[in-house]
């Protein structure tokens, strides 16, 4: 909401002492963004980050019958039981890994606070951790928030955003503690091949890294398999799994994630768990019961739809002359803005302002990600073609002669 | 690949051949004969739109009527139900397990006109042994769509 500059002008503005450490993370790369676009009628956004559906109805009826039975007490810190039960199930039935309920899973709010939980557990100032560049925006920030440091390793359109193994090995140090991957990609769509990601997963056994492996994208693949990194030969006991219910069952709101790991990180990441979060959202956690026991039909209903939108999202960028790469995963679509002359960031802005199309700079998520911008396409076919049509207009305007 | 066109247009009729083409990978001209077919060999019966009555003045009653048949010799049920379906007024017409045998859906100008249908037309068919009319009152839901009160759920312009 604006403030009222008059009011605030009298008000002698105190001056408030911020940690080094809050200083030390920049704010994200888009916030202004939020401002401008907060002003604005009319634009239609590709800049979301999650489902446009709605959680399936049988998913919420479940949360909303705990509730009026007053299941709103805490649960057990590492989450419900029957929760850690169904998830160890599931992780069986879908990668053949085996994880101890009462040991080896946490529930958390969001796959974002395991994230967080499993860098404070594995960091000690100075360590490093390997990301990809582009990357999701919260890699960076969670690693430094953990007293450690982020070693980017560059990818790129030709090499589909993979991550290369060689590349990884060449920053490994003796302050290196982990690789930090997330495919499916947020931004770029990428999705890691077995071959690929089992070279990354040699690396890390070579030098004793862990690896933690954000994979709330999982479901979302099209025409492609998800590898799990955790389910690689030996690499159970060298993987923080981290994953989440957000975006396959369309629950983004509900903010209950996971980790899955061995013991002694699940205990260390449960220790700052407690302290600093108690536990997940019990609603939450009863409507992640229902998705993992019933939710697969609706899981796969939607990745269905997701996929009839990527192509034509991705079809569509081709054809009005903005070249993308094709995301084999999660939603979105990573395009790539050099026909205009423009940075990604010139390009978002003026998009936004003449055309009224919301996409995220590629910069937001990296150095490499510069050149690009991210378009999702968890939004209806109407809003695709429209704001294709827009899209058309404003890169022939700006197209290098 | 037929099916995964069907899907598309049993939720958006008015889906185009060269957006169910963007949307499914398929070649246009391949989209359009597979429609072709499916449209002659009756694999997709209609296009029609799901009308909120409600918002424009007019007068559609809905029943459902529950048949019960007597099966006669050399006469099956099929027969017997097309005897019912041939009639305009029959909007929808299943046959079913349970208490009864024929499930009919009857829309209608009044409730007159309904009533009369039932005991004039229905209950005279041969085979015909019971009629149970139910009108209905609120349509909640239709071909999988909520008639009204369905909000649109605000999302976050940009998130990361």
């Amino acid at each position: 909401m604006a403030t009222n500059p008059k009011v605030n002008s009298r008000v002698k503005k105190k001056k408030y002492h911020i940690s080094k450490r809050a200083n030390q993370i920049s704010p994200s790369g888009i916030r202004k963004f939020f401002d401008l676009l907060a002003s604005m009628e009319g634009v239609i956004s590709l800049g979301v980050g999650e489902p446009d559906y709605a959680t399936p109805w049988h998913i919420t009826e479940a949360a909303i019958e705990s509730l009026q039975k007053g299941q709103t007490m805490y649960t057990s810190n590492m989450g419900m039981p029957e929760l850690r039960q169904e998830l160890s199930r599931y992780l069986k039935a879908e990668y053949e890994l085996e994880y101890d309920p009462a040991t080896e899973l946490l529930i958390t709010v969001g796959v974002s606070e395991a994230l967080d939980l499993a860098m404070r557990a594995i960091l000690d100032p100075g360590d490093e951790v390997i990301i990809s560049d582009p990357c999701y925006v919260s890699y960076e920030p969670c690693i430094v928030l953990a007293g450690g440091k982020a070693v980017a390793v560059p990818t790129n359109e030709e090499e589909s955003f993979e991550l290369s193994a060689a590349e990884v090995e060449a920053r490994v140090t003796d302050k290196t503690r982990a690789i930090l991957i997330g495919y499916p990609a947020n931004p770029t769509g990428a999705v890691m091949s077995r071959d690929r990601m089992a070279e990354v997963a040699e690396v890390a056994q070579r030098h004793n890294l862990l690896v933690a492996s954000d994979e709330i994208y999982a479901k979302l693949v099209y025409g492609v398999e998800h590898t799990c990194v955790a389910a690689l030969p030996g690499m159970k006991a060298s993987t923080i799994l981290l994953g989440g219910f957000s975006k396959a069952y369309a629950m983004t709101g509900w903010r209950i994630g996971y980790a899955a790991a061995p013991r002694e990180i699940i205990a260390a990441m449960t220790k700052v768990h407690q302290y600093t979060m108690m536990c997940a959202p019990t609603m939450g956690q009863v409507a992640a019961i229902e998705a993992l026991r019933y939710g697969e039909e609706s899981a796969s209903d939607m990745v269905e739809d997701y996929n009839r939108r990527r192509l034509v999202m991705v079809k569509g960028l081709r054809e009005i002359g903005m070249p993308c790469f094709e995301p084999k995963g999660a939603f979105y679509a990573f395009p790539s803005v050099k026909t205009t002359g423009l940075t990604s960031e010139e390009f978002a802005e003026k998009l936004l302002t003449e055309e009224k199309v919301a996409v995220v700079p590629g910069s937001a998520f990296g150095q490499c990600g510069e050149g690009y911008v991210r378009c999702c396409y968890a939004t209806s076919m109407a809003d695709i073609e429209e704001a294709l049509t827009r899209m058309r207009r404003f890169v022939n305007r700006y197209r290098k002669a | 690949m037929l099916k995964e066109i069907l899907k598309i247009l049993e939720h958006d009729a008015r889906t185009t051949p060269k957006q169910l083409a963007a949307m499914t990978g398929v070649p246009q001209t391949e989209v359009t004969r597979l429609i072709k077919q499916a449209q002659e060999d009756r694999t997709i019966l209609k296009y029609k739109t799901i009308v909120n009555w409600d918002k424009v003045e007019d007068e559609h009653v809905w029943a459902l009527i529950e048949v019960k048949l007597t099966p006669e010799k050399d006469v099956g049920f099929d027969s017997m139900a097309e005897r019912i379906y041939r009639f305009p007024q029959a909007h929808t017409v299943y046959l079913v397990s349970g208490s009864y045998d024929l499930f009919v859906l009857v829309v209608g100008k009044s409730n007159h006109e309904i009533a009369d249908f039932v005991s004039q037309k229905l209950s005279h068919i041969e085979g015909v042994k019971e009629t149970v009319t139910q009108f209905v009152l609120k349509r909640y839901k239709e071909d999988g769509e909520i008639v009204e009160g369905k909000e649109e759920v605000k999302r976050q312009p940009v998130m990361l």
